[in-house]
C-alpha cells in the first residue's frame, strides 16, 4: 500500500502553520482573487503572505498546491496567467486546475511544475481523464464526489495519474465546476468568481422564539427552529416548499459533511494517492482538530493498525456525517 | 462544491464562568454593573491587540469603519468594537443602552473567548447554534477571518496584560472549556 498524501486546507498563513504543525504533507491554497473557488471576503493569500507561507512549508517538509481553480470570463485569462507566473515564482509544488486554457498556458509556460486537475473540472471517467493526462501532462486528478470505492479502484487501473479523493468536509451534491444555483440568485458565479453564496448577500434572521431564518439575496432558504442544528446558506442546502411535497423538505441535500475516517483503509488499498480535507473558509481550529486526526489515523494504518478515527462529529454542517457515494449511489 | 464561510457550538452545556458568575450574582436592588470601570481596560485591551497585529487590519477590507456588536449572552452587558486601526473602539454598553451597529455576534462568553483565541471553529458554533450572527454577514466573515489569522493567542495577550491574576484567570477558562468539551 502506498503512503497516501494529506491534502490539507488553508485559507490564512496562520491555518498553513497550523496545517504543518499538524502533520499535513501538502497544504492547498489561493490568491486573494476569483482565481480560486474559494473567493471569500477577509480569505486567503497575498504575494508576500504566500512567499513567506511557501518558505515555512517547504522548511517543515510540506508541499504546498496553488488553487487556480476557477474558469476564467472570456477577456479576464490574464489574472490566472498572472497568478500562475507568480506561483512559479514562489515556487509552489503543484497548481491546481480546472480549465484547460489556463492546464494550457501552465502546461506550456511552466511544464517543470505538477499540474493536478482540480475537483472543479468534474472529470470522472477514464477517457475524459486520460484526454486531460494526454494534452496538459496533468500528474493527479482530483475526483469529483460521485463514485463509489470499487468504481474508484477500477479508475486507478485504467488512468496513467494519482488520484486524490476528498475525505471530509463539505459535502455539495451537484457536478462540481458546474452548479450554477448562486448564479440564478445571486447574480455571481461559484464557479468564474468563486464563490458560493457571497457573504454580502446573506443574512440571519433570529425572531424572538429562537428560530433562525437563512436569507441569500432576495430568498428564504431554510428556517431553523431554535433547537435545530443549523447548516450553510447555500441554496443547494436549502428547505423548500413545493407543490410536489408536503411541508418543506430537502430538495437537493440536507446540512452534511462528508467523514470518510472509516473507508480510509478501502480507498487506500483503491488505489487513491491523496487524501483531501476540505475547508478553506473554516478557522484554523477546525484545521488543526481534522488534520491531527486524519494524520493519526493514515499513520496506523500504515503501520498496520487499526485506524484510530477521533469524533469530528461536531465540526460536521448539520451535526451530520455521511459516506456519500463513496459508499453507496443512493445515500440520500 | 463549497459554502459559505459564517461563524457559530459545540454540543455542551457550559459551567458559569467565573466573571459570568460574579456579575451575575449581583442582587437585584444592587445597581448596574459599573461599566465606567471597564471603560479603560477594554481601551487598553483592543489597542495592545492592535499594536501586536497591526496585519490584521488587511482582512476588514472595506469593513474596517463598521461597527460590532460582541454580545456574551450570560453577561450583562455587551461591547461595541469598531476594528478602525485610526479610531479604534471597543466600549461596553448596557443592553437596552445600544446605538447603532452593523453586525452582532452573540453567544456565551466562554465561546466567544475560546473563538478569539482560535480554540473553537465558528462554523461549527454556528453550527449548533450556539453562535448567532445578525446584520452585516459580510463584516462578520472579514472580522472572522482577521482574528483567525492572529497566531499568537489573544486571550494570552490580555492575560498578560494583568500580571498573574490574569494569566490565573485565563488558565482556570481554558480548564473550563477542556471539562465540558469532555462532558
Ligand atoms: S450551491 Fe451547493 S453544489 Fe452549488 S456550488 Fe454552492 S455548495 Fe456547491
Amino acid at each position: 500500500m502506498i503512503r497516501p498524501e494529506l491534502v490539507c486546507p488553508a485559507g490564512t498563513p496562520s491555518a498553513m502553520r497550523t496545517a504543518v504543525d499538524a502533520g499535513a504533507d501538502a497544504v492547498y491554497c489561493g490568491f486573494q482573487n476569483a482565481t480560486n473557488a474559494r473567493n471569500f471576503p477577509g480569505l486567503n493569500f497575498t504575494v508576500p503572505e504566500l512567499e513567506r507561507a511557501v518558505a515555512h512549508a517547504h522548511a517543515g517538509g510540506t508541499k504546498v498546491l496553488l488553487a487556480l481553480n476557477t474558469f476564467p470570463p472570456a477577456g479576464k485569462v490574464d489574472l490566472w496567467k498572472e497568478a500562475a507566473d507568480t506561483g512559479a515564482r514562489l515556487g509552489v509544488d503543484a497548481f491546481i486546475v480546472a480549465d484547460i486554457g489556463v492546464a494550457d498556458y501552465i502546461a506550456r509556460t511552466h511544464p517543470d511544475i505538477r499540474l493536478h486537475l482540480s475537483v472543479q473540472a468534474a472529470a470522472s471517467t477514464p477517457e475524459s481523464i486520460r484526454y486531460y493526462c494526454r494534452e496538459f501532462n496533468v500528474k493527479r486528478v482530483v475526483l469529483p464526489r460521485i463514485l463509489t470505492v470499487p468504481e474508484i479502484k477500477l479508475m486507478a487501473d485504467e488512468i496513467p495519474c494519482e488520484i486524490e479523493t476528498f475525505i471530509f468536509g463539505n459535502h455539495g451534491l451537484m457536478v462540481e465546476g458546474r452548479c450554477s444555483l448562486t448564479n440564478y440568485i445571486t447574480g455571481l458565479s461559484t464557479n468564474m468568481d468563486g464563490v458560493c453564496s457571497p457573504a454580502a448577500q446573506v443574512e440571519y434572521i433570529k425572531d424572538d422564539a429562537g428560530n433562525l431564518s437563512t436569507r441569500l439575496g432576495e430568498y428564504t432558504i431554510d428556517c431553523f427552529s431554535c433547537n435545530e442544528s443549523a447548516g450553510y446558506p447555500t441554496i443547494c442546502k436549502g428547505r423548500y416548499l413545493t407543490p410536489a411535497h408536503d411541508g418543506p423538505y430537502y430538495a437537493f441535500e440536507e446540512p452534511i459533511s462528508l467523514n470518510l475516517s472509516t473507508l480510509l483503509p478501502d480507498l487506500m488499498k483503491a488505489g487513491v494517492t491523496a487524501l483531501k480535507i476540505e475547508g478553506r473558509q473554516r478557522s484554523k481550529a477546525y484545521v488543526k482538530s481534522v488534520v491531527s486526526a486524519y494524520r493519526k489515523a493514515v499513520d496506523s494504518i500504515m503501520a498496520g493498525q487499526d485506524p484510530q478515527i477521533s469524533d469530528l462529529l461536531a465540526l460536521t454542517e448539520g451535526q451530520k456525517e455521511t459516506q456519500g457515494a463513496f459508499k453507496s449511489k443512493t445515500w440520500r | 462544491m463549497l459554502q459559505q464561510p459564517t461563524v457559530a457550538r459545540m454540543q455542551h452545556t457550559e459551567s458559569k464562568p467565573a466573571i459570568a458568575g460574579f456579575l451575575q450574582r449581583r442582587p437585584r436592588w444592587a445597581p448596574p454593573a459599573p461599566l465606567f470601570l471597564l471603560q479603560p481596560v477594554l481601551r487598553r485591551i483592543v489597542q495592545r491587540i492592535a499594536e501586536n497585529n497591526p496585519d490584521m487590519f488587511g482582512r476588514l477590507g472595506p469593513h474596517y469603519r463598521a461597527v460590532f456588536v460582541i454580545d456574551p449572552v450570560n453577561l450583562p452587558f455587551v461591547m461595541l468594537l469598531r476594528p478602525d486601526p485610526d479610531d479604534l473602539m471597543l466600549v461596553a454598553r448596557r443592553r437596552d443602552e445600544m446605538s447603532e451597529y452593523d453586525a452582532r455576534i452573540s453567544g456565551s462568553f466562554l465561546d466567544l473567548l475560546m473563538l478569539v483565541d482560535g480554540d473553537l471553529d465558528g462554523d461549527a458554533l454556528f453550527f449548533s447554534r450556539n453562535l448567532t450572527i445578525t446584520g452585516n454577514t459580510e463584516a462578520v466573515v472579514c472580522l472572522r477571518n482577521a482574528l483567525d489569522d492572529i497566531d499568537d493567542s489573544i486571550a494570552e495577550e490580555v492575560a498578560d496584560m494583568f500580571g498573574r491574576p490574569g494569566r490565573a484567570a485565563l488558565t482556570a477558562l481554558r480548564r473550563m472549556n477542556e471539562k465540558r468539551e469532555t462532558q
